[in-house]
């Protein structure tokens, strides 16, 4: 991993840990993050944590840019000593995959597809080599994922699968992005899931939808009162699929304020999960389910 | 309470924006054209950041219940009051039950109209702007429409008459010329690309508004060979997603560029060129469609002084009030 820095314009900086994907590069960008925040730099207006970089935004009437990336650069010195442990969150999300809805937009996109004869859970199966759509749902839900990072539109998670490179499903974006995507559909771009947080347009490959609201403007959902944002970089993610009839259940107790997200307060370790991934995993999914 | 009888094409609320949650995917939002939001909130006694409309192209039309002071700046959109013509740039009075309506656009893009008291939605997250992609703040999370019923803050009196010199109204040169510091992920290009970037002339294209503005017709960019990084995706233009500054040049496919602005995009995977400097951001804001546009390289420096300048034009404009 070599650090690169970058003026974005007079207002910016831009930091990237790695040109990969990595979850040390994510931990890096994260620590980085953290240290700028508690650094309370005057004239730091915004900052952004990414996949395998970050970006802030400053005034350079209040802070040189010149001396705000020499702050940076001490601050990254600070997150490369971290111990690679962070106290987050594990948050179960309801997934129905192969829904109708998802199912309606992504025929409607099929000239922008690049296999128009499959849909794209099909087609994200065949080219990772599992056993059609039933395989790729067991591979896609039997791992955890990391919010790497959050954007693009409001609220929105991007995800990394825990699992070893070799085992991490890929898949490109749409030739061309469609126009249109249902909110709270799960979808997958690169290495990367996301959830649609409002409906528009996109590019990912949509394999399924979450009744679960992720973002809400209001702020009425119960478990979004308190921010209008669920989704932290740093959050772990576990899809659990359901059927027609637990989609509609959750809908409904999302709409009459008794859904509460299954959501347990967890301790990761970088250095533990890849000593043994898979027991990391099952550790994680005891917490949640404990 | 200002009655929204026709709604014009986009019109929506705006102050100076919503700054502190773009890690989270929320934009800055707020006008396009921060200096005719400023400006037009100056000619009728408010604070600089009050809430006011933002009109694309086309102007809305408007029924006031209570008396008010009115200054429509920015694009060159004429307005009228009960049918006669008012000046732009210029504070003038709307009577209780008198309506307010506009001419054809003549220049530019985007008209900041300004009603003494302010437009009086709520805050939301420190800001009364409206990000629709999000359908947060503003008026109910979206662009007006007809029937619509406006809140207006209570003003101060001032004068009418009250006129910004037209020196001081900044107009676009032609083509236009949007200073931009290279960077980011400049070196994903050839330099014979990075050349041409700056040589030849482009188009706003008709996919423009406030998330980002797109240019059309010059040549293609070509990259700089490699293995694609993991999680970057194939085409020569990704990079594993990260954040896009306010004002940053994405050139998808290396073929149309993209200029980021209020309502942006917080994030994504394709790769940028550098990045629109702050003091020519508000440009982009009154660019029609089809308009000719180039890119000027400029180093930081030339950032900075730029800025400078952008803050003494400021505060001329305030002078010139006073």
């Amino acid at each position: 991993m070599k650090t690169r820095y970058s003026y974005g314009g007079d207002e910016h900086i831009f930091v990237e840990m790695d040109e990969e994907m990595s979850l040390e590069a994510f931990f890096k960008a994260l620590f980085i993050t953290n240290a700028v925040r508690d650094a309370k730099i005057k004239g730091v207006t915004e900052i952004c944590p990414a996949n395998a970089s970050m970006q802030i935004k400053f005034d350079p009437d209040v802070i040189k840019p010149a001396d705000m990336l020499a702050e940076l650069k001490k601050l990254e010195n600070v997150a490369e000593k971290a111990e690679p442990v962070i106290k987050t969150r594990i948050i179960e999300i309801p997934v129905y995959y192969n829904d109708p809805w998802t199912h309606e937009t992504l025929m409607r996109f099929r000239e922008r597809h690049q296999d128009p004869k499959s849909t794209d859970i099909e087609y994200a199966a065949r080219i990772n080599n599992l056993d059609g759509p039933d395989g790729f749902i067991k591979a896609h839900s039997s791992s955890p994922w990391f919010v790497s990072m959050v954007g693009f539109v409001a609220g929105l998670p991007f995800l990394y699968q825990m699992v070893e490179r070799k085992r991490q499903i890929e898949a490109p974006k749409y030739l061309r992005p469609r126009t249109d995507t249902p909110k709270l559909t799960v979808g997958h771009g690169g290495c990367f899931g996301c959830i649609y947080s409002v409906r528009g347009a996109g590019g990912y490959q949509m394999f399924g939808i979450t009744p679960m609201p992720i973002y809400d403007p209001n702020q009425k959902i119960s478990y979004l009162r308190d921010f209008m944002c669920l989704f932290k970089p740093g959050d772990i993610v576990k899809w659990k699929p359901i059927d027609r009839t637990q989609y509609d259940a959750t809908v409904a107790d999302v709409d009459a304020g008794k859904f509460t997200p299954l959501m347990k307060n967890v301790t990761f370790s970088l250095d533990e999960f890849h000593k043994d991934i898979d027991a990391c995993n099952r550790k994680l999914n005891e917490v949640l389910h404990g | 309470m200002v009655k929204v009888l026709k709604p014009g094409l986009s019109t929506t609320v705006q102050d100076l924006g919503r700054p502190g949650y773009y890690n989270i995917g929320i934009p800055l939002s707020g006008g396009m054209d921060r200096l005719a939001t400023r400006a037009a909130n100056m000619l009728v006694g408010n604070d600089e950041g009050a809430a006011v409309l933002e009109a694309v192209f086309m102007g809305p039309e408007l029924e006031f219940t209570a008396d008010a002071m009115v200054a429509v700046t920015g694009a060159e959109l004429p307005p009228k009051v009960d049918g006669a013509a008012r000046e732009t740039w210029t504070s003038f009075a709307v009577k209780k039950g008198q309506v307010l309506s506009f001419e054809f656009l003549k220049k530019g893009a985007r008209a900041y109209i300004a009603i003494s008291g302010g437009i009086d939605v709520p805050v939301v997250l420190g800001s009364r702007s409206t990000y629709t992609l999000g359908a947060l703040g503003g008026f109910k999370g979206r662009k007006l429409e007809a029937g619509d019923e406006l809140p207006v803050g209570s003003g101060k009196s001032v004068k009418e008459g009250r006129s910004i010199p037209a020196n001081l109204r900044r107009v676009n040169g032609n083509p236009a010329e949007l200073r931009m510091v290279p960077g980011l992920y400049w070196h994903r290009i050839t330099e014979t690309a990075g050349k041409h970037f700056f040589e030849d002339i482009w188009k706003v294209a008709p996919e423009a508004d406030r998330i980002g503005y797109r240019f059309k017709g010059g040549r293609p960019l070509e990259f700089v060979p490699r293995t694609p990084p993991f999680g970057a995706g194939s085409d020569p233009s990704n990079i594993v997603d990260a954040c896009y500054p306010y004002g940053s040049i994405q050139v998808p496919g290396g073929t149309e560029p993209i200029v980021l602005h209020r309502d942006a995009v917080s994030g994504g995977g394709y790769f940028m060129v550098g990045t629109v400097i702050s003091a020519d951001m508000d440009l982009i804001g009154q660019l029609q469609p089809h308009t000719p546009a180039r890119f000027v390289s400029v180093d930081l420096e030339g950032a900075l002084k730029a800025r400078e300048e952008r803050e003494a034009h400021l505060h001329k404009v305030r002078a010139s009030l006073s």
